[in-house]
């Protein structure tokens, strides 16, 4: 989240990241990840009003700031939960850039390149 | 930069933020500030769990920022031992702070019934928390808090058990379930505060003035800090590798200290605990080392297969304290009196020296079926151990009050005070290398192995062949150091990383300019500031008794001598002025 929050968005923050762990009923419960999946068919683009999120070739989404009027609808339609919205109310959307595994110390977390069919 | 220290008043509900650069500045944050505001707000000779005496959190200009600055202080008069009292903790605590937006919190007076403080951002409130007062386990606390506040994966939850409430003078405040303010008493604080727990998170965005020298530090410091051995010794098998290697040493404290290895050791090792009973790792915030070492222990509750696991966190200090000076041979056993220990939030250093010293005095008839209440206490019997700690908990009678408030005092009451293994009142880490980790612990700021790394000390004057003189000069070079790390406040278990030049370039990429001879300058400005405390409160550190039981038992080093002690007493107080 801080390295997310830090290289992405250039601020120190738990709220200006695109990914959220959390646990799942206290530390001595398992950890929840909380990232996007990139779908192929994304709900979120489906969901969205103004054209600010299209889909994006292999999965995922395109998030273009000018057009969002952040309504959140793009929230209500994704039920991992994954999008996350900054201070400002606009969502903070994850782009696949693999951050986050770089300063993941266990390996729990793993950029992976996937063939599209 | 960051100077907000919040001040809680429990007597009125009221509280205040006041703007502190003036102490920031000066003193970085962390023990550094904590100390001048516990001279600010301790009153000289208070009781400690009077509703005068003050509770101080501080974090650091690092907190939540560089990897590893990963950890609170809290300051307090002890309750074990009248004078100060400090413990640091990991877990969420300093993140959580940091991101509420307070650098030091201040809390004082005594809630009219039981509370607990709900802090998210801006907002605190004082919460009606009867209904939770006599729930003895910390971990249902933490289940409640969890299921009514705000603040889920950014929030840290600080509580106690029956022990804080009944006021056990070693009892510690448990934060996130596996780390704790451990050491001196703090939970008896809270008890005594008619407080709970206490429940952060925040929101905040931090301001960094140059983002590109921040990003830089960090990835400097993250690759150090994965790139170099700390990852192994400290994730891999954990500090509970250190039972085997200082059995081998002979410096594994074992029965009450009448030897320095265990027979027994191998199936307490880190090795074992590894291979068979550990089951997950987990970190604290912001740090990629995650040392916090969880158990699965299977235990049957009631005939007919009736069975609960439990996660047990567990380190080295606890197998010793809990296993080895107990002469415990099972590691499930030391498991099963961890557990009970974190349910009712004691030390477990505490406890284990407790325990050891009573087993010894029962051992030698010097207390009595008729005090211990019939438990039978027996090395390694560890039923009769479970049994002792729930009457040290609800302290029935005039032996188990004696207990309740340490060895030291249990045994001024009853003798045996060659054989009562504490240091100035604190009983001792787990370690028995030699002569720099008596002394360290006896001069040590908070009487813990980690204000100076006494052990440590020992280690190397057996591969250099260090002078007495020499070994002093290395405590207090650790003594006056430790005091800027813990003032950033960064895990000590980094300390490799952090050297004088990675603080003082650490400190600049987040805008703060000092140089190496003002922070030596500022770390024994803050030592000789704690002992000015100590004084006021009576310590005196030529009246600190050692119980000849050290002297007997043969160290790392070999046996240890009065005179050795006494010359490096008086090196240490010459060369400090203490």
């Amino acid at each position: 989240m801080l390295a997310c929050s830090r290289i992405n968005v250039n601020s120190v923050s738990l709220i200006d990241s695109a990914i959220d762990i959390r646990t799942s009923g206290g530390l001595e419960s398992a950890f929840e990840i909380i990232v996007c999946r990139a779908c192929h068919d994304p709900p979120c683009a489906r969901a969205c009003p103004t054209g600010a999120l299209t889909p994006r070739d292999g999965g995922g989404v395109v998030f273009n700031k000018d057009l969002c009027d952040g309504c959140k609808a793009c929230a209500q339609a994704c039920l991992p939960g994954a999008i996350h919205f900054d201070r400002s109310g606009l969502p903070l959307i994850c782009t696949h850039c693999g951050v986050c595994s770089k300063f993941c110390s266990h390996d729990v977390l793993e950029l992976i390149k996937v063939e599209v069919l | 930069m960051w100077s907000n220290v919040l001040y809680i008043d429990l007597d009125t509900g009221e509280h205040t933020i006041r703007d502190r650069a003036d102490l920031f500045d000066k003193y970085l944050g962390g023990t550094g500030v904590a100390t001048q505001l516990l001279l600010e707000e301790c009153p000289i000779g208070v009781d400690p769990l009077s509703p005068q005496a003050p509770i101080i959190l501080s974090i650091g200009p690092l907190t939540a920022l560089l990897p590893c600055a990963s950890k609170a202080v809290s300051m307090f008069k002890s309750p074990l031992t009248n004078e100060m009292g400090e413990s640091h903790v990991g877990g969420r605590l300093a993140m959580a702070m940091r991101f509420a937006g307070y650098d030091s919190i201040v809390i004082k007076g005594r809630s009219d019934k039981p509370s607990y403080l709900s802090i998210h951002d801006e907002e605190v409130k004082i919460k009606d928390a009867a209904s939770i007062w006599d729930v003895s386990s910390i971990e249902v606390t933490g289940q409640i808090l969890r299921n009514v506040e705000p603040g889920k994966g950014r929030r840290s939850i600080m509580r106690i058990g029956e022990g804080g409430v009944n006021q056990v003078r070693y009892a510690n405040v448990n934060v996130d379930t596996y780390r704790h303010f451990g050491r001196l008493g703090l939970g008896a604080v809270f008890g005594s505060k008619n407080l709970k727990a206490m429940v952060i998170s925040g929101t905040e965005e931090i301001d960094i003035p140059d983002m590109s020298a921040f990003k830089k530090m960090y990835n400097k410091l993250y690759n150090s800090v994965v790139d170099t051995d700390v990852m192994d010794k400290y994730h891999d098998l954990g500090t509970a590798a250190n039972i085997s290697v200082l059995n081998q040493l002979k410096g594994l404290p074992t029965k009450n200290l009448k030897q320095s290895h265990f027979e027994n050791a191998e199936s307490l090792s880190g090795e074992y605990f590894a291979d068979n009973l550990l089951f997950r790792k987990i970190a604290c915030s912001n740090c990629p080392i995650g040392c916090i070492h969880i158990a699965m222990l299977k235990t049957q509750f009631h005939k007919g297969h009736e069975f609960e696991f439990r996660n047990i966190s567990y380190d080295y200090e606890l197998i010793y304290a809990l296993g080895t000076n107990l002469g415990i041979t099972l590691a499930e056993d030391v498991l099963r009196l961890i557990d009970r220990c974190e349910r009712y939030s004691l030390d477990v250093l505490s406890v284990g020296g407790v325990l050891a010293w009573a087993t010894e005095a029962y051992e030698r008839d010097l207390i009595t079926p008729s005090d211990t209440l019939g438990i039978a206490l027996r090395w390694g019997d560890t039923d009769k151990y479970l049994k002792a700690l729930d009457q040290i908990v609800k302290m029935p009678n005039k032996f188990y009050q004696a207990l309740a408030k340490g060895t030291a005092v249990a045994a001024a009451e009853y003798g045996g005070e060659d054989y009562a293994i504490n240091l100035a009142g604190v009983e001792i880490a787990g370690y028995h290398t030699g002569p720099a980790s008596i002394i360290g612990q006896i001069v040590g700021v908070r009487h813990s192995h980690l204000d100076n790394g006494g052990y440590s000390i020992d280690q190397k004057a057996s591969s250099q062949q260090l002078t007495e003189e020499k070994m002093v000069d290395k405590i207090i070079y650790e003594d006056y150091w430790r005091m800027v790390n813990n003032s950033l406040v960064c895990c000590l278990f980094a300390r490799g990383v952090y050297s004088e030049q990675i603080m003082i370039d650490s400190l600049a990429s987040v805008g703060i300019i000092k140089t190496r001879d003002e922070l030596e300058a500022l770390g024994k400005e803050i030592f000789l500031a704690k002992y000015q405390f100590k004084k006021q409160e009576g310590f005196d550190v030529g009246r600190v008794k050692v119980p000849s039981r050290f002297y007997e038992t043969v160290s790392q080093l070999g046996k240890i001598t009065p005179e050795t002690i006494d010359n490096m007493l008086t090196l240490y107080r010459e060369k400090t002025g203490v």
